[in-house]
């Protein structure tokens, strides 16, 4: 079940690797039910989000005869999924308070002096600088600058969202929702954040998925699997 | 000059519009602005009583689209009654005065009228340089509005370019051209863009005031909300297409012969606010979308900079290189993390083979002590 990354090379010599290492294993408890849950929310809701999405700016397919709706419906998953992200985020941010110390707002401020080491330590070691990096046992200091920085986006293609829905929703409810960004920013700009917010979710997608990878193979800690079960792998060594 | 006492219905009957005309012109009227059959007989009784507003037209950097918009009405009495539902004293297009005589007319209206005239004003002011980009019997646009809208009592802003700079304001904008109220300020003004505008939505406004002796109500762009509170796409005959996914993907193609929707030619419909749709042009024949263009946002402050160009639907993105659209910026912004991503998987590869190779012997020599 856990995936340490198998190194082909030298299988024997691996697997008695992977022996003596277990024996010292500890299997932690990390990411809560509610991180679960709204962690693969959001890889749903923003795969189908950009998909549609881009077929809203982009129809790429046509339809062949008048009774198909396939503009109706790309944009009915696309209202859909929005709102399930939404509710996703919801979940994520009350987890913020509720949940256990990998999961609170502390995590994901940079402001000790700890944690920008810690930040500066992960950028190097990315950058071939560093051989060996101590991984605690959450996130890392970049991870969560990583991850406010996806929801930051997240949080401008809501607010951009709720402006572009206003505009064939009127009335009170809608103008609070989204409607007064309209007082601030042209519909224009409206439209180029939001469009724009899908590409750059798509490369942190690809980054996310990357370095998660990356680290799962380095490290040997299940964070593969920890996003399914729960538990990541601790060495004590 | 007409003279400015006569009621309004008086100068058109005078110039042989019938009652019924007028009256079906007071209907029409009270259908633009969204009320109710019941407005009509308010209408018709303000239009018989009241006396003509004064008006002054300007036009500063503009094609004259505006003045031809209603120049060009088919009907004939309609232009008429356009034209005549105020006293219009100074026009440069239309005027028979020229000269020192119209600048005296125009003084005379400012001097005399003060706060109590009607500015309509066609094309945007350039305030670059001082000014000097435009200047009309030796004085720059910018002095006649000051002095012009300053002592109106409202200014129509007429057309994109006076609204907010529209086609002479984009980019590069030499001449710094801005709208009105930039160029003006502490003006009470109503904006009423479009390229052109629609002359029944000035007639509309005017209509407005004289019958209930306020303004229309307005929007957070000044526009009233009876002619842009309505967004084109929603109202658009050809959305049923859009819904279904059947777009015309080239010119003249056989979607484009069933009317199907101008979404992937460029269409702004879904950005652009104006009642096209419902009150059309050319006295109710057709209108861009109609007619198999798609709608540019004439009448939106983005339509050049932003939603340009007129054919394409990524908008623009400003200051990023005259082609270069959101998408194949985004485009960009992916394949370029993706060949990050690429190299730093190889890179790693390549290290993570030795250091893993030295790790295992390391292990091996280890367990050989032991
Ligand atoms: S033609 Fe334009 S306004 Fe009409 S449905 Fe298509 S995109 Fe919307």
């Amino acid at each position: 079940m856990i995936n340490r990354g198998s190194y082909v090379w030298q299988p024997q010599k691996m697997d008695m690797f992977r022996k003596s290492r277990k024996a010292q294993d500890k299997r932690l408890y990390v990411w809560q039910l509610p991180i679960r849950l709204s962690h693969w929310l959001n890889i749903l809701c923003i795969t189908s989000l950009i998909i549609t999405g881009y077929y809203i700016s982009n129809p790429f397919m046509h339809a062949i005869s008048e009774d198909q709706s396939i503009m109706a419906m790309m944009r009915f998953i696309h209202f859909v999924s929005a709102h399930i992200l939404i509710a996703s985020a919801l979940i994520r941010i009350y987890w913020l308070f509720a949940g256990n110390k990998f999961a609170r707002l502390k995590e994901f401020l940079p402001f000790t002096a700890e944690k920008r080491k810690e930040v500066l330590c992960f950028i190097k070691f990315y950058a071939f600088l560093k051989k060996e990096v101590h991984h605690p046992i959450g996130h890392n200091a970049l991870a969560a600058i990583s991850y406010s920085f996806a929801y930051f986006m997240i949080f401008l293609a809501i607010l951009t969202g709720y402006a572009l829905y206003s505009e064939s929703h009127t009335g009170f409810f809608w103008y609070l929702a989204g409607g007064w960004v309209f007082g601030i920013l042209s519909d224009g700009t409206i439209r180029l954040i939001h469009h724009f917010v899908m590409w750059v979710l798509t490369a942190f997608l690809i980054v996310h998925v990357y370095i998660v990878w990356l680290n799962d193979n380095i490290e040997g800690n299940g964070l593969i699997s920890s996003i399914f079960t729960g538990y990541k792998i601790y060495h004590k060594d | 000059m007409l003279k400015s006492k006569d009621t309004i219905f008086d100068g058109l009957y005078s110039f042989g519009v019938s009652r019924r005309n007028f009256i079906k012109f007071c209907a029409s009227m009270s259908a633009t602005l969204a009320l109710s059959s019941s407005a009509v007989p308010q209408i018709v009784e303000a239009l018989e009583k009241k006396k003509k507003p004064y008006a002054i037209w300007l036009h500063f950097q503009e094609c004259t689209g505006d003045t031809e918009s209603i120049l060009r009405a088919s009907k004939p009495s309609i232009a008429q009654i356009v034209l005549d539902i105020v006293s219009l004293e100074y026009h440069e297009t239309i005027m028979a005065g020229s000269g020192h005589a119209a600048e005296k007319a125009l003084h005379d209206v400012v001097k005399n009228q003060k706060a109590k005239y009607i500015a309509i004003v066609e094309g945007s002011i350039p305030i670059k340089d001082g000014g000097i980009y435009c200047t009309i019997g030796g004085r720059t646009a910018l002095d006649i509005a000051n002095e012009v809208c300053g002592n109106a009592f409202v200014t129509l802003n007429v057309g994109s370019c006076s609204c907010w700079g529209g086609v002479s304001s984009a980019k590069p904008n030499p001449t710094g051209a801005v709208g009105i109220a930039d160029a003006v300020s502490g003006i009470k003004y109503v904006n009423l863009p479009g390229c052109p505008v629609n002359a029944e939505n000035i007639t509309a406004t005017i209509v407005h005031y004289l019958t209930f002796g306020t303004l229309p109500v307005l929007d957070r762009h000044n526009r009233p909300l009876f002619a842009y509170g309505k967004r084109i796409h929603d109202n658009c005959e050809r959305r049923p297409h859009f819904d279904a996914g059947q777009f015309v993907r080239k010119w003249g193609d056989e979607g484009h012969r069933l009317g199907w929707c101008l979404y992937e030619l460029g269409c702004k419909g879904p950005m652009a606010y104006k009642n096209c749709p419902t009150i059309k042009w050319n006295e109710g024949i057709s209108y861009p979308i109609q007619a198999g263009h798609p709608c540019f946002a004439c009448a939106s402050n983005d339509s050049w900079d932003v939603f340009g160009p007129i054919y394409t639907r990524a908008p623009h993105v400003p200051g990023a290189g005259y082609q270069a659209t959101a998408d194949k910026i985004g485009a960009a912004v992916v394949a370029g993390t993706a060949a990050a991503v690429a190299t730093h998987a190889a890179i790693r590869t390549f290290l993570g083979y030795k250091q893993k190779e030295k790790f295992a012997k390391e292990k091996d020599e280890a367990d050989k002590i032991k």
